[in-house]
């Protein structure tokens, strides 16, 4: 559904994307995990077309999607909740939904609205609450549930767990979850909580300094040494 | 506050207090000597055989004099001594008021200064006595802003009964008339530049040049083709919005502090084109003799009627006067003014006004959401400009005589403070502050050019006073269970952090 060949991106001289290649099929959970600054971010943002990639390919459904603006990239069906949320803070849980159905067909908002309410209970009760007075787990919900407005078949997450108490992750990784195998939504995720978002995921990628080192599924990479020894022991190298 | 001071009076390791004031006024009076000895100690004045300079140093000394004097007393009130600060500008004032002067704007800004730190020093003795922090302070100020928000349900409709209602008073005279005019063409300025400022977050320093292209399109329409007001006003509005598509499509891929300086440079470069084009637009000398309005093209409103015109106060069957001109050119600007407002009101809740609002709120968010931002920016820019467009044909034939001179920087500034200072975004905001920054001037006039002085000086204090404009605060467009007023959800808000 979503290929990626030898994409690099650069940000002016510094080249923060080395060559990387991923697919994600239709109907998975794909997670991308790897150090603070290894270029997670910056591939999300890629796909959406900001920054553009300089050279390499990405198809979505088997259009090509490269250099396209990103306001067209997302109404091909991606959304995103970006990095650190970046939901509205002034505005209220309602008007933030209803920006993420901005570019959706007007007829299917109740429905969505709906379907976001049932995942996150806690938005409906908060509908009239201005953003930026929720927690910081509400927010994420806010910012997740802001990105299925628009009814995407892929949903990008950048680190959905970022901050947020244990339990709460626990939550919004069952909701995820959720979103993919109720909906069918495919779901590729940047995360550095690796052992749960492994556990998750049908498969993994391990991305160090801007280049793909490993890739398997949830279970592989989880078993890996490398991969325990960097990301889940407690950092041990 | 006051158990802080008296530690650190009593401490030996912190330095005294006299001691960091009189640095700081030192200091202050170092930086003045530095720029007032070039701009004010030298000035060339025309003698036999050429130029000479002149030196003013009296005025230097004072200037500087003052300028230490001021930071020494502002230093000492930022460290707790507010009652000796308040004292000391209030013997400062009179004494500033009689004491002979050099010049009379040294004077002036003597008088201000004192008005000014004595001002703050009060403003600050208050809130040691409150016991309130800046915090909580400011919270009750954005509550009492919710308020007025809440109250516009009521007061909104008031108020415009109000201007309604007002050029039929008794007390209405030609000058009330003529400050009321002034004020509404303000607020429609403001209303339409709120679009582009306070919903879309873009600075524009460049309104002016809309302005100017309405107001100069209805005059040359006019001049050269003799087409009456009401068939130019359409025009000079979707001129001003081709303007701003325009200039847009350059600028909008800019951001913050480089979108505000390019917008600056093009409503100079309009000001300097209309300065210079001097066969088509008569250049400095500007376009004088534009048509007044005529009543809905049905009657005109002139004393004796020429040809088969027919005259206002015949049609309706009054004694001529010539308030009635003034008082139809009142109703003229205030429908406009409305329409501009309502307009605004409308499009907040319409996807178009959502996205603006986002692209302000959270760039990145807004792009990740597929919001196409340069067709948004665009909208906004060119629906702005077209409200500018209508200011400017409404300002053209109220005045009669247009020139470049009316559309400087000046203006541009004075249109941003209003929304500015209302608090971006805010509808009522810029009434209120239309009516403090325009207003109040206007009713000073008297005071000739220092009223620039006061309304600089007036500016520093509500920047002081409410850093994000008198009501910033943002009404929801919609509410899903039972309305909540915005005081309630600021109270509820405030609560839960
Ligand atoms: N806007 C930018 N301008 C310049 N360099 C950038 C920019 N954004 C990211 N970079 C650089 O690109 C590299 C990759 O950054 P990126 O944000 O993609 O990392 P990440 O894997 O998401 O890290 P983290 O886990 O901390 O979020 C870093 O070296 C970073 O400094
Ligand atoms: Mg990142």
């Amino acid at each position: 559904m979503l290929k990626i060949t030898d994409v690099h991106t650069y940000y002016g001289a510094i080249e923060a994307l080395k060559g990387v290649d991923i697919d994600v099929h239709q109907g998975e959970i794909v997670t991308l995990i790897g150090a603070n600054g290894a270029g997670k971010t910056t591939l999300l943002m890629t796909v959406c077309g900001r920054p553009p990639a300089r050279f390499g390919h990405i198809w979505f459904d088997g259009v090509e999607i490269t250099r396209r603006p990103t306001f067209e990239i997302i109404r091909l069906g991606i959304a995103q909740s970006p990095e650190g949320r970046r939901i509205f803070p002034r505005m209220t849980v309602f008007e933030n939904l209803q920006l993420g159905a901005l570019t959706a067909d007007k007829s299917g908002f109740a429905d969505s609205l709906e379907r976001v309410y049932t995942l996150f209970p806690i938005l409906k009760q908060r509908a009239d609450q201005r953003g930026g007075t929720l927690s910081g787990g509400e927010q994420q919900m806010l910012s997740i549930g802001r990105a299925l407005m628009s009814r995407p078949r892929l949903l990008l997450l950048d680190e959905p767990s970022l901050g947020l108490a244990p339990m709460i992750v626990k939550q919004i990784f069952r909701v995820v979850e959720e979103i993919n195998r109720d909906s069918g939504v495919t779901i590729f995720m940047v995360e550095q909580n690796a052992h749960l978002s492994l556990k998750l995921a049908h498969r993994g990628y391990v991305m160090v300094n801007g280049r793909i080192e490993l890739t398997g599924t949830g279970a592989e990479l989880l078993a890996n040494e490398e991969v325990r020894a960097a990301y889940l022991e407690g950092g041990r190298h | 506050m006051s158990a802080q001071v008296s530690a650190s009076r009593g401490s030996v390791s912190a330095p005294p207090i006299m001691a960091i004031a009189l640095h700081d006024g030192f200091l202050g009076g170092a930086v003045a000597l530095l720029f007032t000895l070039p701009l004010v100690g030298f000035r060339t004045v025309e003698a036999l055989g050429g130029l000479s300079i002149e030196t003013r140093l009296i005025e230097v000394a004072v200037s500087v004099v003052l300028v230490a004097l001021g930071r020494f007393a502002l230093s000492l009130n930022r460290q707790g001594l507010s009652l000796p600060v308040l004292a000391g500008a209030l013997i400062g004032l009179p004494v500033s008021a009689l004491l002979p002067f050099p010049t009379m704007a040294l004077q002036l800004i003597s008088v201000v200064g004192c008005v000014v730190i004595g001002i703050m020093a009060g403003l600050r003795l208050y809130a040691q006595r409150s016991h309130l922090t800046q915090t909580e302070r400011t919270q009750r100020w954005d509550r009492f802003a919710a308020h007025i928000q809440d109250a516009t349900f009521w007061l909104g409709p008031v108020a415009i009964g109000f201007a309604i209602l007002l050029p039929l008073m008794p007390f209405a005279d030609r000058r009330l008339l003529d400050i009321g005019i002034l004020i509404l063409t303000y607020i429609m300025l403001g209303w339409g530049l709120n679009i582009i400022v306070g919903l879309a977050g873009l600075l524009d320093l460049g309104y002016v040049a809309f302005y100017a292209v309405g107001a100069y399109s209805y005059a040359l329409l006019a001049f050269y083709f003799d087409m009456s007001f009401w068939l130019c006003l359409p025009l000079a509005g979707l001129l001003s919005a081709v303007a701003g598509l325009l200039l847009g499509f350059p600028v909008l891929r800019l951001r913050g502090d480089y979108f505000a300086i390019v917008t600056l440079g093009f409503g100079e470069i309009i000001r300097v084109i209309l300065l210079n084009w001097y066969q088509f637009t008569g250049g400095p000398d500007g376009i004088s003799g534009i048509p007044r309005p005529s009543f809905f093209g049905l009657a005109e409103f002139t004393r004796r009627p020429r040809g088969d015109e027919v005259a206002f106060h015949h049609m309706f069957d009054l004694d001529f006067s010539t308030l009635h001109r003034m008082i139809f050119l009142y109703y003229l600007i205030l429908v406009l003014a409305l329409v501009v407002n309502f307009f605004t009101i409308r499009i907040r809740r319409m996807p178009l006004g959502r996205a603006w609002e986002a692209l302000r709120e959270d760039d990145i968010a807004c792009a990740s959401l597929g919001i196409n931002r340069v067709s948004i920016k665009l909208a906004a820019f060119s629906i702005s400009a077209m409200w500018g467009g209508f200011a400017g044909a409404f300002f053209a034939t109220r005045q009669g005589f247009i020139s470049p001179e009316s559309f400087t920087f000046l203006e541009s500034a004075i249109i941003l403070s209003i929304v500015v200072l209302g608090g971006m975004g805010s509808q009522v905001g810029v009434v209120v502050a239309a009516l403090v920054l325009i207003g109040l001037p206007e009713w000073f006039r008297e005071l000739e050019q220092y009223r620039m002085l006061a309304f600089g000086a007036g500016m520093v204090l509500i920047m002081l006073w409410r850093p994000r404009g008198l009501l910033a605060h943002r009404d929801p467009t919609i509410f899903l269970h039972k309305r909540k007023s915005a005081h309630q959800q600021l109270v509820e808000a405030q609560a839960r952090q």
